[in-house]
């Protein structure tokens, strides 16, 4: 079949893949402190136990985008 | 991108022949391909085509400005040899930074131990402030009073050296992160995996470790199949992968955009046009940045120091 190019992408590629990376794990963080932000206001006694929580659970998501920064510098060589 | 000419549909042929060429408008800015010619030409313009050009054309905008911006690079973090170059013991500015680092951690803190009081002064205050932090936020919540008694003195050690080396990165005239290049994460992440395998085996045998931590219970039996490789790779390369690369990737952006919002505020400053308008703004903008990094310094340590207790935690806890 003949195509027709509508779309075209060039130059650095990575730049678009770490902005793709950086949607999910921004969407989870927002979930996880806002969860936090909730649990704190319902009970307060339980400040330092979730925050601790709330931070593992960050650094579990943000892996992600981090994996996204080092894979553009690694591969941004390589057309 | 250097593509071979491809048949166009003869509908579009015959709707571009119908069309003058004064309404081919020319591009309005012409960015550059890697390869180095201008993209309107590689990719042969054509009408309805949506061009998502994410070309580093910084240079070209630079360029028009007259800026002398310099875009980093990861060379940044790969200096050149200070001493012994071209040996396996080759000395850069990296290791300079971290032994300047480590030489202040030891003194500071031997000084700081040897004279320690009762009622406690100045500096003593500030590092029983952060020890007790460490204690009371990280290894209490996870460990526990007992189980932590025995790690405190290895997850103190890895929250303080890995702080002064972030810190490393914000303060001027070091400028780079201790653990902005990857030996010294990696090395502290391999003492989280040693230790938590260790002390699980010392625990729970061999065969019980292994099951203990990949074979939760309460789970359908055909669930394992899946379960048992993934937590299997969870422990002994997922754990202390991630510790190495979260510590590393941060420190790497963190320095990234420092250099970028600094060096660019310089250029936009010195560059003798209508940009000099624009420089406090990034001034402004790296200055935030530069106190974020102090945040993310301290957010970091934390967080290493965090995750091993928590895996050492998981390793050593009794069964379920």
């Amino acid at each position: 079949m003949d195509s027709t190019l509508l779309a075209e992408v060039s130059g650095n590629v990575a730049s678009i893949g770490y902005g793709l990376a950086a949607i999910g794990p921004g969407i989870g963080i927002g979930i996880i402190v806002g969860k936090t932000a909730e649990s704190m206001a319902r009970q307060p006694e339980l400040r330092g136990q979730l925050q601790t929580t709330m931070f593992i659970g960050i650094a579990f998501t943000e892996i992600l985008t981090l994996l996204a920064i080092v894979t553009g510098l690694i591969f941004g060589g390589v057309a | 991108m250097p593509r071979s000419p491809r048949p166009r549909s003869s509908g579009i042929r015959r709707w571009r022949r119908c069309r003058p060429q004064a309404l081919h408008r020319p591009p309005r800015r012409i960015a550059e391909t890697k390869t180095g010619r201008p993209v309107a030409e590689a990719t042969g313009r054509r009408p309805r085509e949506i061009d998502l050009n994410t070309v580093d054309d910084a240079n070209l905008l630079l360029a028009e400005g007259g800026l002398d911006f310099h875009i980093p690079s990861l060379s940044e973090f790969f200096p050149d040899a200070i001493l012994f170059a071209g040996t396996p013991f080759e000395f850069n500015r990296v290791q300079l930074v971290r032994l300047i680092v480590l030489a202040v951690v030891l003194i500071t803190m031997s000084v700081v131990a040897a004279r320690a009081r009762l009622v406690p002064g100045k500096a003593q205050s500030i590092v029983e402030l952060l020890i007790e932090f460490v204690h009371s936020s990280i290894i209490e919540n996870t460990l526990g009073m007992r189980e932590g008694r025995k790690f405190a003195p290895m997850l103190i050690t890895m929250f303080f050296l890995i702080f002064a080396m972030n810190l490393a990165g914000v303060i001027p005239g070091l400028n780079l992160a201790g653990t902005s290049v990857i030996g010294l994460p990696l090395l502290l992440a391999l003492w989280t995996f040693g230790t938590y395998v260790f002390f699980g085996v010392k625990k729970h045998g061999l065969v019980g470790y292994l099951k203990h931590e990949t074979m939760p219970p309460g789970v359908p039996k055909p669930i394992y199949l899946l379960l048992v490789p993934i937590e299997f790779l969870q422990v002994v390369l997922i754990r202390w992968a991630s510790l190495t690369i979260r510590l590393l990737a941060n420190m790497v952006a963190g320095h990234i955009m420092l250099v970028v919002f600094i060096g660019l505020t310089q250029a936009m400053l010195f560059s003798g046009s209508w940009l000099i308008a624009a420089s406090p703004l990034g001034g402004a903008l790296a200055i935030g940045i530069y106190g974020f990094e102090m945040f993310v310094a301290a957010l970091q340590a934390f967080i290493f120091t965090m995750l091993s207790a928590v895996y050492i935690q998981m390793a050593t806890s009794d069964e379920h």
